[in-house]
Order: C-alpha cells, then sequence, then structure tokens
C-alpha cells in the first residue's frame, strides 16, 4: 500500500544528516495565499489538478488549486480506478482512447507508481436488447481504432473462468480497458505540479467569489487571491461554487457505494460488469475485490453514508454471478458522490454569460477517467491558445442545457455504468 | 530504528512510514491512512487506529487529545458475502426471480 514513489530511494523517507527530515512542504499549510495568481483552480480532485498539471507544463506555472478538504476526499478518491474506452459516443470513445495512452505512460511521467494494470473490460449483457446495445456500441468502438469485440457467454467464461453463465447471453470484451489505484494518481499530479510552481492548498474553503468583468477575487478561509480565470473543478460541489458567480450549473450529486473484499491471490483479469444492474467489480493490484451496484432511487444527496441496502445487493448480485466469491469476506464499504449532469455528458469549456469562469464538471462518475485527457486538453488551450481549443470545448458547454434536450448534435450518452 | 516500530500489522505500516507520510505533507489522520494504507486491512483500524493516533500526535507536535479517529467503515468484522447476500435489505432487479437467488 505504501506508494512506490519511484525517486524515494534518495529522497525523504530518511532523516538528513542534521536528524531533520527534509520536507517537500507538498501543501503549504502555513504559508498565506499568494495575492494574485494567473488561474485559480477551485477543487483538487483529479480533474482540478491534472489540469493545474498540463496549464504548468505548457508553461503557465502562476496557477493555484484551493480545495476544502484533503487530497483524495471526495470522488477522486472514492471511486473504483475503472479506465475504459467501452463508450457509445464517439466522442468519449476517442477521449478515453488519449486517456488511456496518458495512462499508461503516467508512472514514467510523473515518478510515481499507480498500478494502472490493462486487464480489461468485460460487460455481460442477460437479454437480446441488452446484445443489440452493446453490438452498436461495439460498431462504433471498432469504427475509433477500439478492439471490442462481441462474444459468445463460452468465450467471456475463457476469460472469467468463475462465471456463471446461467442467464448470460453475450458479452462485450475489450482487453485495453483496465484498473488503477486512484490515489497516487493526485498525488503524482500534485508533486509534480507543485515542482513547476504551482501551489496546492487544501484544507481552505471557498467562501465568495467576485466577478469584476474582468478577473475575479476568490475569497478563501485563508485569505483573498485575485485571478485573471477561475477554473471550477469542484466535482459534485460545482453547482455551489457557480452559484457564488450567479451561473448556474444544472448537476447533482447522487451518491454511489463501493466496497471492497479482503486481498486474495490474482485471478481476475478483467473489470467485469453486467448491464442488467449495473454490477461491477475488480481485483486491484492489492489483491482485493472493488465493486459496486447501481441502486434505482438513490436520490440526490451530498450524505456519503453507507447503507446495508447497498451491500446485500451487490452480495447479491456477485454471487450469482461468480458464485465461488460467496466465501470472500467484505472489509469495507464507502461512498463518493457522482455529479450528475441532466444529458450524461461533462459540461466544460466557458460560462456563457461570464467570460474566464471556466467548468470541469458533469463527469457522471468517470471524471477519473477522463480526467488525463481532459486536463491536457485544458492545459494545452488556457496555455495555448484559440487554435488549440478542442471540440469538446464548443460541444459540451454550459450553453447546451439553454435550448433545451441533446440534440443530434451531442448525443445523450448512454453508457454511465460502473 | 523507526523502521523497526510496526504501527499497523495488517498493512505493515511503520513508525518510519508515518513519518514519511508526515513529511510529504500529508499530516492528517485521514491523510496519512490514504498514504500509508494503515487502518485497511483485516482489522480496519481496531488495533492500530490508537497506535497511529498517538505516534501521529508525536510527530506533528500536536496534543493527542486533538486528534480524532478516522471514518470508520462498515461492516464492523469482516464478513462472507454469501452471508451478506442473504440480508433482505437487497433491492430485487427485474431479471431477480424469487427468493432463492444469492443464497451462495
Amino acid at each position: 500500500m505504501q506508494p512506490n514513489d519511484m525517486e524515494d530511494e534518495e529522497d525523504a523517507s530518511a532523516p538528513d544528516s542534521s536528524g531533520e527530515f527534509r520536507v517537500p512542504a507538498v501543501f503549504q499549510k502555513e504559508d498565506p495565499l499568494p495575492q494574485a495568481a494567473e488561474v485559480v483552480i477551485v477543487g483538487a480532485g483529479v480533474m482540478g489538478l491534472s489540469i493545474a498539471y498540463h496549464l504548468a507544463k505548457r508553461g503557465m506555472t502562476d496557477v493555484v488549486v484551493v480545495d476544502r478538504g484533503y487530497l483524495a476526499e471526495g470522488a477522486s478518491g472514492r471511486n473504483g480506478g475503472g479506465i475504459r474506452q467501452q463508450w457509445s459516443t464517439e466522442i468519449n470513445i476517442r477521449l478515453m482512447q488519449d486517456s488511456v495512452a496518458l495512462c499508461r505512460r503516467f508512472a514514467v511521467e510523473l515518478g510515481v507508481n499507480v498500478w494502472f494494470r490493462q486487464g480489461g473490460y468485460l460487460f455481460l449483457a442477460r437479454s437480446a436488447q441488452e446484445v443489440a446495445r452493446l453490438e452498436k456500441n461495439i460498431a462504433l468502438q471498432n469504427r475509433c481504432g477500439v478492439g471490442t469485440k462481441m462474444l459468445e457467454p463460452s468465450a467471456a467464461k475463457e476469460i472469467v473462468p468463475e462465471l456463471n453463465l446461467e442467464g448470460i447471453v453475450g458479452a462485450a470484451y475489450n482487453s485495453t480497458d483496465g484498473i488503477l489505484f486512484p490515489w497516487p494518481f493526485l498525488w503524482g499530479y500534485a508533486r509534480q505540479a507543485i515542482a513547476m510552481g504551482v501551489k496546492v492548498f487544501t484544507h481552505t474553503q471557498v467562501n465568495d467569489i467576485d466577478a469584476h468583468r474582468p478577473g475575479f477575487t476568490v475569497h478563501t478561509s485563508r485569505g483573498s487571491i485575485r485571478a485573471k480565470r477561475v477554473v471550477n473543478a469542484a466535482g459534485s460541489w460545482s453547482p455551489q461554487i457557480a452559484r457564488l458567480l450567479s451561473v448556474e450549473v444544472p448537476t447533482w450529486p447522487i451518491r454511489h457505494e463501493i466496497c471492497s473484499s479482503e486481498p486474495l491471490k490474482p485471478f481476475l483479469r478483467p473489470m467485469v460488469s453486467e448491464l442488467a444492474s449495473g454490477l461491477y467489480c475488480s481485483q486491484s493490484m492489492r489483491g482485493e475485490i472493488v465493486g459496486g451496484v447501481t441502486i434505482p432511487g438513490h436520490g440526490s444527496t451530498y450524505s456519503m453514508g453507507s447503507t446495508m441496502s447497498f451491500l446485500a445487493t451487490y452480495a447479491r448480485r456477485l454471487v450469482r454471478l461468480m458464485p465461488v466469491l460467496g466465501d470472500i469476506k467484505i472489509l469495507r464499504q464507502w461512498a463518493g458522490p457522482y455529479d450528475q449532469s441532466p444529458d450524461g455528458n461533462p459540461i466544460v469549456g466557458e460560462a456563457p454569460e461570464l467570460p474566464d469562469f471556466f467548468l470541469a464538471c458533469g463527469f457522471v462518475g468517470h471524471g477519473f477517467m477522463m480526467a488525463p485527457i481532459v486536463g491536457k486538453l485544458y492545459g494545452d488551450w488556457l496555455a495555448g491558445g484559440p487554435a488549440d481549443k478542442h471540440e469538446i470545448f464548443e460541444r459540451y458547454t454550459l450553453a447546451r442545457f439553454r435550448g433545451g434536450a441533446a440534440t443530434d448534435s451531442h448525443p445523450k450518452e448512454d453508457f454511465n455504468i460502473g | 530504528m523507526a523502521s523497526k516500530i510496526v504501527c499497523c500489522r495488517c498493512e505493515d505500516v511503520t513508525l518510519a512510514d508515518l513519518e514519511h507520510s508526515v513529511a510529504r505533507g500529508y499530516r492528517d489522520i485521514e491523510e496519512v491512512k490514504r498514504y500509508t494504507g494503515f487502518g485497511t486491512g483485516p482489522c480496519q483500524g481496531k488495533e492500530c487506529l490508537a497506535v497511529v493516533a498517538a505516534a501521529l500526535a508525536k510527530i506533528n507536535g500536536l496534543d493527542p487529545s486533538t486528534i480524532g479517529p478516522f471514518t470508520s467503515r462498515p461492516p464492523l468484522a469482516p464478513t462472507p458475502i454469501k452471508i451478506l447476500a442473504r440480508d433482505p435489505a437487497a433491492h430485487r432487479f427485474a431479471d431477480d426471480s424469487g427468493d432463492d437467488q444469492g443464497d451462495g
């Protein structure tokens, strides 16, 4: 569990000759906020930190990230670490192809082991309708260059011999999807962004934001800071941050629960998910079976409490799908908030009524896997220029909700599973 | 010496690991839990939490009474999935037929 920071061998893991630990001052907790910054990012989750890292990498280092809690306190520290390219819209498929490529380089580029493992994703169908849905998605994924295949149940069992095939009528499998351990991702982004000059302040609550048009003043529990640009990467709390600037972000928090078993010898290669219940589970590099299930009717809430209903539902579906797992023990369960958007797609780009206020929210439980590429695209755009603006910043803007429901120009993503 | 003092036996977290975490800037008990993994094994903190809290108080120069426990996670004790699967609190999906399923 101790993260294998690659440079730790010659680093701060031991006191120096004076007997003092070299303190790299990761979060400058005692330091005052600077008076001004080019960009203030609200939210030190994976999205905010990825944006900060990529801005700095493009040369824009006058960046301050503030977060009311600690790293990995919110959804970025509470998700299952799944990284997949099996989506139903071309834009998400292509984004995730790029994100997977970035994940493959992450450990080397950022000097921290994130335990990324491409064991594939196996989606299981229990009805002809689900098979048709998978086949439609696979055709699109194949056109984009993702090698997802439709499998007969017997072929799925070759990949996961523990499956109970009763009721399974088909499966979709892509071998290059995978999982990672979310926490070191945050530590890696934070440490490298800080090394390039970014300042990260955790335990720093944003109380108010004034818009000066141009520019902003962000008032925090640690003092006020002027900013030319503000990025709202507060996850499920994005609507509250936006409201400080009278911008309505139409997302809402949905509690999703998850749990982890005792560690087992490695046996389960892919992430396994069944469409009917939203059940998913994978084996982490620690050996635990980590998984969840979608319980209908869990309404909008910021509560991160755990329920017996979740644990029982997950157990019931998991035992049905993989009976052999009935004897393993659950060690812990927890919950995290999805930032649910009306059409299942993220909300990014500039707020239409407020120039220089940027949004990175509404990722519906998939912000973690999207963050590597979305952070890079934001870095390219904000540290570059209009020519570097990716189409997501035109397509997935807040403005699309002002005209009503999702249209053909931005098809609804219907594969927000697991 | 600190590398020989084991604070969390489930996850092999030593006093040196705790000092390293604090040196990295991860000082609060929740941050230290995540950075070192202490308290995430079979005992879920029942054995190690007080030891780690006392060590963190010393490392951070704080009064031990100011350090609270990390958020405890259910279940109270490691529980087999097949036992949980029998609990009536389980949601029944459209394709769940009868009450005989999920009994492992």
